[in-house]
Order: C-alpha cells, then sequence, then structure tokens
C-alpha cells in the first residue's frame, strides 16, 4: 500500500475523456514523476488529488483516508502541500509574512479567532519561518514584499511555504517551467536536498526531461487520459510504448 | 505597553492625545472673525465626526483587511440605532443598555446577512450587502412599523413604559447622571471651546474600539485576514478555510457599525428608517477610501474630512460668498459667486465628489497617502540625498 492510492478514476469534461481508469500508487517517501504530451491529464489528475475537481468515479486514498468530496484546505490540512505552476504566493505581504501564514495553519488550524494575540510575539513560529527562509536562501529577503521578488524567488519562497508545514506529500506542478537551465539545476538541487533531509513524498509533473530524469525515483506515464506505464527512470527511458508516445516526439 | 510595541504604543498615545484636544483643534480662530464660520468645535460636529470615525475604523477591518466591500453596512448603524432607542423606551435614559443592545443585534443580524453574502465575493457580495440593505432599509419603512415607528422614525413618547425612569432622572439621554448634551464653555481671550459630556463619552469609546482595530491590525487574525485579500487560492492550499475568517471580519465591522448607530441615538434620542439608507453605506465607503482603506488612521480622518465639508461647505451660502468678494466690480463679483456657490452651500457635494475623484486618481491610497508622499519629500529635503534609504515599501499607518 502506498501513501496515496489512485483506483479506476475516471474524469469527463462535457465529451471529452480526461482520465479514464487512472490507477496509480505512490510509494511513500518515494519522488515519482508524472510525465505525459499536452493534454494527457496531468493537471486534471493533480487537480483530483488537492480536492479541487471530484472524479465522475473511483477513489482516492491518502494514508487511509478518502480525500474525495474534501474541500482543498481539509486536504492540506491533512498533509498534502501543492506547489502551483505559476507561483501563487502572497504578493501585498511580506516575505515574511509569506511563511508565518502556513505556521499559523499548521499549527492552530482551518480557523482560529486570534484577534487578541500579536504576531510579533509568536517567536516560536518567527523562528521557524525564519528557517524556513534559511533553507530556500532566502533570508536577507524577509523584508520584501512578496510581489516585487523575481519569479525564481517567488517559486522558491512558494516552496518554503509548503515545506514550512512539514508535509507528507508534496505535489509540484512543473517546477521549473520558463526557468533558464541554471535557475533549473538549482532548484533540482533544492528539491534532492529537500528530500534527502526530510521524510517527504513527492509527486512531480514535469515536461522538462531533464528535471525528470535527474529526480524521479519512479515515472508514470500518462497518455490520453490513461497511465501508459510505470517504471524506474531507466526501464522507462528505453521503453518502446514510451518512445512512441511521449519522447519520440519531444526528443 | 497594552501588548503593542513601542512604535504602537506611541501612536496610540497620539491619538488619544488628538481625540482629547479636539476641542481645541477644530477651534483654531477667534470667535466673531471673519474666519470663525471655519471652526467646528461644537458638540454636534465633534460627535458626529468621532461615531462615524467608529463607523469608518469598523468598516476598515472588513474593506480594508479583507477587500470585500460591502455596500449595506448602513444596516447596522440603523439596528443600533433603534436598539438604544427601545432601550430609552422600555428601560430609561441611560444610554448603557440600548448601546450593549445594539452591539449585540447588529452583531446577530451581520451574521445572519454576512453568512449569505460571503457566498459569493467581489461585485456579487457587493450586490447582495446593497440588496439586503435596502431590503432592511424598506423593511424599517413599512412592514415594520411597530418596531420601527415607520417613516416618523422611532423616538420616545410619554406613555411608553421605562420601568427603570427614577424620580429625578433626567429626561435626555445620559450617563448614570451625566447628561450627553450638558457642555462646558470655556472662554480664553477670544476664543471660545465647548467641552461637551456627549463628545467625551464617544471620544472615549472611541478611543477603545481604534485600540481594538490596532490589536487586530497586529494580530494572526489580522494576518489573514490581509491574506485573504492578497490570495484566497493559497490560503486555501494552505490549509486555511477563509469563510470564517471574512464572516468573523464582517460580523466585527457590523458590530461597530451598531455601536456608531447606537451612538447617533445616544446623543439625540431618535432613530429613523433613511439612517439604514444605501447613501448613509455609500459615506463610508467614501470615507475608508477617501481617508486611506486598509491604514488604522485613514478611515478615521476621511469621516472628520467629510463631515467636516457637510457641516461647514454647507454653511457658506451666496450671502457669505458676496462678502467675502465684495472688492470685486459688481458684474465680475455676480460671477465668481455664482460659480462658487455651486460648490458650497447645497453644493458641497459636489466639491467632495471632485475630491474623492482626485483622490481615487492620484492618491490611490488615500489621504493616508499623501501625508506619507509629504513625509517623504521633506525628509528626502533634508537628507540632501535622493533615494530612499529604507529596504521595502513599509505599509502607511
Amino acid at each position: 500500500m502506498g501513501i496515496l492510492e489512485v483506483k479506476d478514476v475516471n474524469k469527463h469534461f462535457g465529451g471529452l475523456h480526461a482520465l479514464r481508469d487512472v490507477n496509480l500508487s505512490i510509494r511513500e517517501g518515494s519522488i515519482h514523476a508524472i510525465i505525459g504530451p499536452n493534454g494527457a491529464g496531468k493537471s486534471t489528475l493533480l487537480n483530483v488529488l488537492v480536492g479541487k475537481l471530484v472524479p465522475d468515479t473511483g477513489s482516492v486514498m491518502f494514508d487511509g483516508q478518502s480525500v474525495l468530496g474534501r474541500k482543498p484546505h481539509e486536504i492540506n490540512q491533512m498533509g498534502i502541500s501543492r506547489v502551483f505552476q505559476t507561483p501563487e504566493i502572497f504578493g501585498d505581504l511580506t516575505v515574511m509574512e509569506n511563511v508565518l501564514i502556513p505556521c499559523f495553519a499548521r499549527r492552530d488550524g482551518a480557523f482560529r479567532l486570534h484577534a487578541f494575540e500579536t504576531v510579533e510575539t509568536e517567536a516560536e513560529l518567527i523562528e521557524q519561518a525564519e528557517r524556513a527562509l534559511v533553507d530556500v536562501n532566502m533570508a536577507d529577503k524577509r523584508h520584501h514584499h512578496a510581489a516585487s521578488l523575481s519569479r525564481g524567488d517567488k517559486r522558491r519562497l512558494e516552496m518554503a511555504m509548503c515545506l514550512v508545514q512539514k508535509p507528507r506529500l508534496l505535489l509540484l506542478d512543473e517546477p521549473t517551467a520558463g526557468m533558464a537551465r541554471a535557475n533549473t539545476n538549482r532548484t533540482i538541487d533544492l528539491l534532492r536536498d529537500i528530500h534527502a533531509r526530510r521524510d517527504i513524498t513527492m509527486v512531480i509533473i514535469e515536461h522538462d526531461m531533464h528535471v525528470v530524469f535527474s529526480l524521479a525515483q519512479r515515472i508514470t506515464v500518462l497518455a490520453q487520459g490513461t497511465p501508459l506505464v510505470e517504471d524506474t527512470p531507466e526501464n522507462i527511458k528505453g521503453h518502446p510504448k514510451v518512445q512512441e508516445a511521449y519522447l519520440g516526439e519531444a526528443h | 505597553m497594552l501588548g503593542l510595541n513601542k512604535r504602537d504604543t506611541r501612536f496610540l498615545l497620539i491619538v488619544i492625545a488628538l481625540t482629547m484636544l479636539t476641542p481645541f483643534i477644530l477651534q483654531p480662530f477667534p470667535e466673531g472673525s471673519a474666519l470663525a464660520q471655519f471652526n467646528a468645535g461644537y458638540p454636534d460636529l465633534m460627535q458626529r465626526i468621532a461615531i462615524f470615525g467608529i463607523f469608518a475604523i469598523g468598516f476598515n477591518i472588513l474593506f480594508g483587511l479583507t477587500g470585500y466591500l460591502s455596500f449595506g453596512h448602513a444596516a447596522f448603524l440603523g439596528v443600533g440605532s433603534y436598539a438604544v432607542v427601545w432601550m430609552y423606551k422600555l428601560l430609561d435614559y441611560n444610554v448603557l443598555p440600548g448601546l450593549a443592545l445594539a452591539i449585540v443585534t447588529s452583531g446577530l443580524f451581520a451574521l445572519a446577512i454576512g453568512y449569505l453574502s460571503l457566498r459569493r465575493s467581489g461585485i456579487y457580495f457587493s450586490i447582495l450587502t446593497l440588496a439586503f440593505a435596502q431590503m432592511s432599509f424598506n423593511l424599517a419603512y413599512s412592514v415594520l412599523t411597530p418596531i420601527t415607528n415607520g417613516e416618523t422614525g422611532l423616538q420616545v413618547y410619554t406613555s411608553d413604559p421605562q420601568i427603570l425612569l427614577g424620580e429625578n432622572e433626567p429626561n435626555i439621554p445620559h450617563l448614570f447622571g451625566l447628561v450627553m448634551s450638558d457642555s462646558y464653555k470655556l472662554n480664553l481671550g477670544g476664543w471660545v471651546f465647548t467641552f461637551n459630556i456627549g463628545y467625551y463619552f464617544t471620544a472615549v469609546i472611541a478611543i477603545l474600539v481604534f485600540y481594538l482595530s490596532l490589536r487586530i491590525f497586529r494580530s494572526p487574525f489580522g494576518l489573514m485576514l490581509r491574506a485573504v485579500k492578497s490570495n484566497q487560492t493559497r490560503l486555501n492550499y494552505t490549509g486555511v478555510n477563509p469563510r470564517p475568517y471574512t464572516l468573523a471580519a464582517f460580523v466585527i465591522s457590523g458590530m461597530y457599525a451598531g455601536l456608531a448607530g447606537g451612538l447617533l441615538a445616544a446623543m439625540d434620542p431618535l432613530a429613523g428608517a433613511e439612517r439604514m439608507q444605501w447613501t448613509e453605506s455609500g459615506a463610508v465607503v467614501i470615507m475608508t477610501i477617501l481617508g486611506g482603506a486598509g491604514t488604522l488612521m485613514g478611515p478615521v480622518l476621511g469621516a472628520g474630512f467629510i463631515k467636516y465639508l457637510e457641516k461647514i461647505f454647507s454653511k457658506i451660502n451666496e450671502n457669505v460668498l458676496d462678502g467675502w468678494f465684495s472688492f470685486l466690480p459688481d458684474p465680475l463679483r455676480e460671477v465668481v459667486v455664482w460659480i462658487f456657490s455651486r460648490f458650497t452651500g447645497e453644493g458641497w457635494a459636489l466639491t467632495l465628489g471632485l475630491m474623492f475623484m482626485l483622490v481615487v486618481i492620484f492618491l490611490p491610497g488615500g489621504l493616508m497617502e499623501g501625508g506619507e508622499r509629504i513625509r517623504n519629500l521633506i525628509r528626502r529635503r533634508k537628507n540632501g540625498s535622493g533615494d530612499d534609504a529604507s529596504p521595502g515599501r513599509t505599509p502607511a499607518e
């Protein structure tokens, strides 16, 4: 049993069969990549995992509990965090405040009327946030407004915001999209480092084969809404079906 | 002090000093001088500035922090007024029970309206709140006449029970015998300063609720509200449910409005349905934006500014203008007076409209941003260097 079990999931959008009998098992502690050509259903699958979409049929179990029908904040509280393709951060707030919010969310849950406490005096959480910023190399920018950051910094900030929650499963939606090669490599190192130091399961949706083969321990190839094969990177590279469906046209 | 850091404590002390010295500050010109008509230090106006300041501080907790623009906050103002007058009718003229009831009822009312309206955001939320407020206005105006006394407005009659009314108790609003409309006049040289009990009662409450809003701004709760405004998607995926946060902000700001409405009735024992009109809701929006939404002082400043314009500018009629421009030759004077009179007297709203446009276009952060810019300009002049040394922009207070 994996930490995340997707069974017989189907999803239709009007006449489009976006997900077709998807079965997926993610082993705890692994880095699992989901690849596939455009329109293969990668993003739809991810949206199902975080509660944004409810599939027509099938089940999604996280650590033995169904995630279906739960709201995104409930799924997050179960221990699933998500990094978006375009970073979703609190642009009007400072970098420090951005990281403090998930700290509060982790300690206080989905809602707490803490109107008579003071943010400044929460030394423990501030230290936590500080450490998370050091982890992604952004401590010197803690007083900057998040909206003024560069795209790469926004991504690292978002990563820090997810990691500070100590999630059990981190979903990454094209974490290197639009990045220069040097930045891509830095992100790869960062993710590898995080995975080595903490016990986080990662699911990566990615277009860039360089990223996928540098990080993933297992790869699922999705095509036309259905998983084609699932295997180790070495075996995927030479797989004829994959070559045909994906790598053949991409490389 | 009081859970505030040094800077905020100093800020609060300044606010307290300004509020307590308002009778002096708003009375800068000696009595009988040509400029005396610009004096604003009389009880009715000072009370109104403080009361609408409270209204705007509360509105700012919702609009300034979460970005949810309610167009129906006047409904809570009205509820507060009715609650206070009802307590006059049933108990006696002591304002405290009424104000407590005003806060509770407006809070419950806000809970109901907020629960429904907050299912939508953006323009749909605004329209929903507007619709609920107009419904409340119409109910108060006609259907609920037994409770609100319809278009006449709710007032106290001698036939009312007033079960707590003592023998020597004042027959007008008071706080344990301190009559709200009582004033002490101080003659100093040519100046006359008025110290009104009603104003000081309102001012003390205003300071308390300002302190409360300061605490909310600095609290984790306030941080979450700002996060709601900034990015709800991220907040959801951070494990936070935005709905109860926005609802709590809505209820708190509704209670502020109810308190303000109650205070209006504490100064003048009347409550009418027109207090629930959408124009009142619009007024608080304008006050908040004019002063600076999301800043602590801005809404109070905006409230003071508008109430001052409303009372003082509206007094400048054609006769006054004639006097000012008497040095001009006749035909020219008539033209000048005609032009100016469009913007003063009954035309004061035109001035307000123009000011509002200028502020929104050139100072999106309101008067507070204007002040900030002037301060930066002076600081730069002093330092003699062109660039600002502080890294990152700190939000205006």
